[in-house]
């Protein structure tokens, strides 16, 4: 098991996205991708779905990427990686790559090209059992094109194509359970986790990339603009989805699930939902909120009650 | 930069010697400006873990200030900073 | 070796295919199975069960993966085959324009089938000309044999001119057509593709690229023309390694076009792919009358030779175009569409007349070929053409 990297360590590999991207002030994905680049103590090669960190990180000629990277489309990311990594796989056979050396295969997408659009081909790249780890970097919506409703869309949350108004509260249907879906391909390693908390994120990325197959982490992604809060405060949104287990922090290891953090006060709700514009119109729907807070303490509970066990 | 001639590109649209990006200077993007006093600071390196710019100039596992050539003025600096060793201020028009 | 020396084996276009790529022992390989061309992985795929090849074989979940998979492995310097027909080609079809706008070598052998709707699993070429603008080189065999040819020279000629390359054969006529296929020996084979070198790689981790960049309109422009710069000196890439290939091993495998009697032909007909066969038989009967007639059999399709189609038409009285697609432009199918296009500078040109036939697998036999000439012989009595586009073998 590799230790988790210390920040003076981690500052020492300048191996984030570049300045100069056009990432909007506050915007949550550079810290993400700094973690992610930099816990690994290998050469990366990442594989980006369409997105809002395609678009404003390869503005051509101007690319803000340290590694070997390559965007092809929305929904393909999980195809793509497949293909580089098995090229490498025919290329170190034939004695074209030496033997040792060990390439990080990373693909990164969106809620939309994971949830939504790219299913498909993450799927069939988890149950071809490629060697590599798929970020996902989930904003609850299509960002990029403009904030409208995804799969991974919140319930209650108003975008632009589930608006709240006179006889609508936002988004009707429940998130999609991509935690579990993925894991259902009984991969080796499968975890949820958030910026706020780095030593749990690192942690779980360099453990990622010492594990053979597939991997899969999730990583909730404020966004300024599509969920409405000031932009000093994208740690503190992250951090609150996390106190209110919103989001809470797991892994499923060979099967076996563990919640990594279990917040000494769990706090409501309420105080994640409202800090957003996505939820404005939920001031005085006391039902609502409350109906929320429902599906949160039943997630939380099951997850509590999975606790330690190995379900394949 | 000089925009290049189609034979000037190269084929494929490669982009080599990544990253290029630091050749835009998303500076100008600033409404409020961080003003980072070195007392108060611990170097414990938070701001740069969420600066989203990349713009917290470490040096040796201390902070030595901040590139107002990329800062965007977002202020995540100064709200995660445990000793307040960073503030906020509206820049002059 | 001479040809009349040289072995020969019998095989279906598929088996073909599928030989060839055994010899090109590709590094990679991804596709997914659709008919008529499921047999080439099948047969493939037997070929990395018994170890016959070490290539790293990819059986993904859908076609749009499969040429995910292939531009992922090509931009990682790997040498990359694939196959499909159709729908799998159709559902490729956004991912087509990547792989050539990022230069990466790609064979694809396509075996022709009717697109849906309605669902259809016979031969026609709808499929690979609803592509031919993705800026992939297409090339259409008329025989297995040729299939066989074309696929050792579409590696080098992808790798060379930095292009995807697809290689088609009529769906069924010839995937599932047993033939005579004169064979190289696999150390020919191996000497003649050689080592891949590619533009770039991901893999080259030392020296990191960005690929796939958004690229807005200020470089847009700039980079189809550059783009298109690639297919033009793709013409010389084509010439130049049929050329060395028929030199090399004695086998007569055409690069852009086939002329069968042309050279004082007074009508031609332009074909592609194995119909060329049964037009070829008719002009064998109408020679013995003493009729001037011929076929020029149209290989590449993109980039589109028309210097060669200028040169060769341009003292020709009739031209007959022989499309097995329609384009729903209401004036015929798009290889008439673009011949005349083509000869349309000439201040000598021909009167061409444009012909769709075969639709979905519908039979062409002999009576069709000839009812064809004599329609073209009535054009060139009469001097002139009265149909924008005609209709061959359908019930009125």
């Amino acid at each position: 098991m590799k230790r988790i990297l210390s920040l003076k360590e981690l500052a020492e590999r300048t191996v984030g996205l570049a300045s100069g991207h056009r990432a909007c002030a506050g915007c949550s994905f550079p810290s993400i991708i700094r973690m992610v680049l930099g816990s690994s103590d290998y050469p990366v090669v990442v594989s980006n779905a369409t997105g809002c960190l395609e678009v404003v990180s390869t503005i051509y000629p101007y690319s803000a990427w340290p590694c070997s990277w390559i965007h092809v489309a929305f929904e393909n990311a999980a195809a793509v990686i497949s293909g580089v990594e098995a090229a490498y796989k025919a290329l170190k056979r034939r004695g074209e790559i030496k033997e040792d050396k060990k390439i990080v295969f990373i693909a990164i997408g969106g809620d939309g090209g994971t949830y939504d659009i790219g299913l498909q081909a993450l799927s069939g790249a988890l149950e071809r059992g490629h060697n590599f780890l798929y970020v996902l970097y989930d904003n609850q919506a299509y960002m990029n094109t403009g904030i409208q409703r995804s799969s991974a869309t919140p319930f209650g949350a108003s975008t632009t194509t589930s608006p709240a108004g006179k006889s609508s509260f936002g988004k009707i249907q429940d998130r999609k359970e991509i935690i579990e879906i993925v894991a259902a391909h009984k991969i080796p390693y499968v975890a949820q986790a958030s910026i706020s908390h780095w030593g749990d994120l690192i942690r779980k990325l360099r453990k990622a990339y010492e594990i053979e197959g597939p991997k899969f982490i999730s990583i909730i992604a404020p966004c300024v603009i599509g969920w409405g809060y000031k932009e000093d405060e994208t740690v503190e949104i992250a951090r609150l989805a996390v106190e209110t287990c919103f989001w809470p922090l797991y892994e499923i290891e060979e099967g076996v699930y563990r919640v990594n953090y279990k917040p000494k006060e769990k706090l409501p709700v309420k105080t994640f939902l409202l800090k957003q514009e996505r939820f404005s119109h939920l001031i005085g729907r006391d039902d609502l909120i409350e109906e929320i807070q429902k599906k949160v303490d039943e997630k939380w509970e099951k997850l509590l009650r999975l606790d330690g066990l190995k379900v394949f | 930069m000089k925009l290049k001639t189609w034979k000037e590109l190269e084929e494929g649209g490669v982009v080599r010697n990544t990253p290029t990006s630091p050749q835009y200077k998303t500076g100008d993007w600033r409404i409020k400006t961080p003003l980072f006093s070195e007392s108060d600071c611990t170097h414990c390196l938070i701001c740069f873990l969420y600066c989203p710019d990349s713009a917290i100039k470490v040096k040796l596992g201390k902070v030595i200030g901040i590139d107002l050539d990329y800062c965007k003025g977002c202020g995540i600096c100064a709200n995660v900073c445990p000793k307040g060793a960073i503030s906020m201020k509206e820049e002059e028009i | 070796m001479k040809v009349e020396t040289r072995k020969f084996v019998a095989k279906t276009g598929n088996e073909a295919a599928a030989f060839a790529m055994k010899q090109i022992n590709p590094d990679v390989v991804a596709a997914y199975p659709i008919t008529p061309s499921s047999e080439i992985v099948m047969i493939f795929s037997k070929y990395v069960a018994d170890g016959e090849v070490d290539t790293e074989f990819i059986p993904v979940e859908s076609e749009h993966s499969a040429i995910s998979v292939c531009i992922g492995a090509s931009a990682s310097g790997a040498r990359v085959i694939t196959a499909t027909s159709s729908q799998g080609l159709a559902l490729m079809h956004e991912i087509l324009y990547i792989a050539s706008s990022m230069r990466l070598p790609i064979v694809m052998i396509v075996g022709n089938r009717a697109l849906s709707g309605p669902l259809n699993i016979h031969c026609d070429h709808s499929d690979t000309m609803g592509s031919r603008d993705c800026g992939w080189i297409q090339m259409y065999c008329e025989n297995a044999n040729e299939v066989y040819h074309t696929i050792i020279n579409a590696v080098r000629i992808s790798e060379e001119a930095n292009l995807p390359c697809m290689v088609m054969m009529d769906g069924f006529i010839v995937t599932h057509g047993m033939e005579k296929v004169f064979v190289l020996e696999d150390e020919e084979v191996k000497s003649f593709i050689g080592k891949r070198k590619p533009l770039y790689s991901l893999l080259d981790v030392e020296k990191p690229i960005t690929l796939g960049s958004l690229t807005l309109f200020d470089y847009y422009l700039e980079y189809k023309r550059n783009q298109l710069e690639g297919v033009i000196k793709a013409k010389k890439i084509i010439n130049d390694v049929f050329e060395e290939y028929r030199a090399r091993f004695g086998i007569n495998v055409p690069s852009f076009v086939e002329e069968y009697n042309i050279e004082d032909a007074e009508i031609v007909v332009v074909v592609m792919s194995s119909a060329a066969g049964t037009f070829k038989e008719v002009v064998d009967e109408l020679r013995n009358k003493g009729e001037k007639v011929g076929v020029l059999r149209l290989k590449v399709m993109r980039p589109f030779p028309y210097e060669i189609l200028r040169e060769k038409l341009t003292n020709v009285k009739v031209v007959g175009v022989m499309d097995r697609a329609e384009t729903f432009s209401t004036m015929g199918g798009p290889l008439s569409i673009e011949l005349r296009a083509a000869l349309y500078p000439l201040s000598k040109r021909p009167l061409v007349q444009s012909f769709v036939f075969g639709l979905g697998g519908r039979e062409f036999g002999i009576e069709d070929a000839m009812k064809v000439f004599d329609i073209l012989k009535d054009i060139g009595m009469k001097n002139k053409i009265t149909e924008e586009y005609i209709y061959i073998g359908l019930r009125e």
